[in-house]
């Protein structure tokens, strides 16, 4: 006890740090025994090199924080195939997601909107309405009942099920706004609804403009 | 009956807990302070060669442990625990600093009064005779703190003039059970107190309740007044804090000609601090190297060091809700110099 560091150079240091390197870069997954030695090691060299270079200025300290720093990558790069072996037994012994129920079932909600959209759609021409303005206003009419689905806090139940079936067509977007106005309407119309009510969509809507402007652009260009 | 406990607030230590190490690590800013030369190190931008000022903010504080440590030859693992605390969501500076010492760890969080907390903490740990040796710190960073609680660091916004700088800076000690230098004999335990101040703005009016209760609970407890230390020193109440706090005292006739502020301290008159420092940094720096420095020296004798913590969430202040604030106290007398 105290002044463990004692007797320790720059040079025996870089010395050090080279031999690490070598045999951290061949071996995998180190000893539990080795790899405590070499933490304890890094950690008296970075806290050796880190007061040398409180007390020197100038170039002499420019080369004391590359040294510490060469310290920092090699601490980190320890511990990572310790973690990595951690990572691959937590993962085998995980649930395993139910993807293809889950596809199944986003495959019939999705459809069930879309069909939905459609009849609304198909209505909207039979009573007169252009294409054009069919379309548009069966989006509001999906839209309006999305955020009402929202309000009534069924959408979120709905979408337990659906997963992507219901997150994919519009009415996924309309519900992503219309909860964050409900969650943020606490902290006031400013900082919370204000602020926060495009906290999911906000990167739909950016991302996609920006992409939208691309695509038209190359079309431009093609056309 | 509790053996330690002076009156209502206020533990006694038996033993004496001993501050054997010290270090301040901090941002470009503070070391152009009038403190500046005092500091162990000093950042030569905000960054600390990181990629984000969270990490940045983590690594001064890893750094100024560190460099307590190696000042007395001592390593993380020679620590039976370590006790640390921010400004940040789930005290982010310190997990991570923790999980780097790999030492056994309790986080704190009592806002800017963080580092105070951690000292008597450690006396009682220390005192109750469940530990050798403690690792206390406790670090803030302008940047992080400023876009958790206010607003985006590049936004072009007036700061009002009640408004403090968060320091950018990390201060730890190590404390322990014998030894010799600066030992702590008292730690008075604050009480939330909350005038219904709710302007994020105005930190040092929404603590100077809270400093000026527990002082005046320690006073009681102890049966002493405050000519009977060398110097009272709040955390960081700032300039307008620290005149509430002396507005409030001479109200009740209690001397206030000993009471001076590490907000008021940290930063010169021309840094555009506006009402002075703040942050868990900002006593944990100018304790660390300023006031240390002066006890160690034999320049003063015995003060009464006081933490003040407005325990602001973005949250609840956006919800209505006014700023709960809490100071807690913590004796340092000097007991000769150090081996």
């Amino acid at each position: 006890m105290g002044n463990v560091t004692n007797g320790m150079t720059e040079e025996k240091i870089w010395k050090k740090v080279k031999q690490r390197e070598k045999i951290m870069s061949r071996s995998t997954l180190l000893s539990n025994l080795q790899m405590s030695e070499y933490q304890n090691e890094l950690q008296k060299e970075h806290q050796k090199a880190l007061y040398w270079e409180t007390k020197a200025s100038g170039e002499e300290k420019i080369r004391f924080t590359n040294l510490r720093n060469e310290i920092e990558i090699q601490q980190m790069l320890l511990v990572k195939p310790k973690q990595e072996a951690y990572k691959a037994i937590a993962n085998r012994l995980a649930p395993k997601q139910t993807v293809v129920k889950n596809t199944i079932m986003a495959f019939i909600f999705g459809g069930i909107i879309c069909t939905i959209g459609q009849i609304i759609n198909n209505l909207f021409l039979q009573g007169g309405l252009a294409v054009k303005e069919a379309a548009t206003s069966t989006s509001v009419i999906m839209i309006s009942l999305s955020a009402f689905l929202t309000g009534l806090g069924y959408y979120d139940e709905l979408g337990k099920i659906a997963g992507a079936g219901t997150i994919v067509p519009i009415t996924g977007f309309a519900n992503s706004i219309v909860s964050s106005a409900m969650e943020f309407k606490r902290e006031g119309y400013i900082y919370g609804v204000g602020a926060r009510i495009f906290t999911v969509a906000g990167p739909v809507i950016v991302y996609g403009t920006s992409v939208s402007i691309v695509i038209g652009l190359i079309y431009y260009f093609i056309k | 009956m509790a053996q330690k406990k002076l009156g209502k607030q206020t533990f006694k230590f038996s033993s004496n807990p001993i501050i054997s190490s010290e270090a301040a690590v901090v941002g470009p800013m503070e070391g152009k302070g009038p403190l500046g030369e005092k500091y162990d190190m000093v950042l030569d931008n905000t960054f600390a060669g990181e990629n984000t000022w969270e990490k940045a903010e983590q690594k001064m504080m890893q750094y100024s442990m560190e460099l307590a440590l190696e000042k007395k030859g001592f390593l993380p693992s020679d620590l039976d625990i370590y006790l640390a605390g921010d400004l940040l969501n789930q005290i982010i500076s310190a997990n991570f600093t923790a999980r780097f010492l790999n030492t056994p760890f309790l986080g704190l969080y009592g806002a800017c009064s963080t580092l105070i907390e951690g000292l008597c903490v450690a006396g009682i740990l220390l005192d109750g005779g469940f530990v050798d040796r403690i690792g206390v710190s406790a670090s803030s960073h302008h940047n992080t703190a400023e876009r958790q609680y206010r607003y985006p660091t590049e936004q072009g916004t007036q700061r009002p003039m009640t408004a403090q700088w968060t320091v950018t800076g990390s201060g730890s000690f190590v404390v322990e059970n014998s030894g010799s230098g600066v030992i702590l004999t008292h730690a008075t335990i604050g009480k939330i107190n909350d005038m219904g101040i709710s302007n994020a703005n105005d930190m040092g009016s929404a603590m100077a309740p809270a400093a000026f209760d527990t002082i005046k609970a320690h006073l009681q407890d102890t049966g002493r007044k405050p000519d009977d230390y060398d110097l009272i020193v709040t955390g960081d109440l700032g300039l307008l804090g620290s005149n509430v706090l002396k507005e409030m005292m001479r109200r009740e006739k209690i001397s206030v000609d000993n009471i001076t502020d590490c907000g008021t301290l940290v930063y010169s008159s021309n840094q555009d601090s506006h009402s002075g420092g703040s942050g868990c940094g900002c006593s944990a720096i100018v304790l660390s190297s300023h006031f240390m420095g002066k006890l160690l020296a034999g320049e003063y004798k015995k003060i009464f060091f006081v933490g003040t913590g407005a325990l602001l969430s973005p949250i609840t202040s956006f919800q209505g809700e006014s700023i709960p604030s809490i100071a807690h106290g913590i004796v340092l007398e000097y007991m000769g110099g150090r081996q």
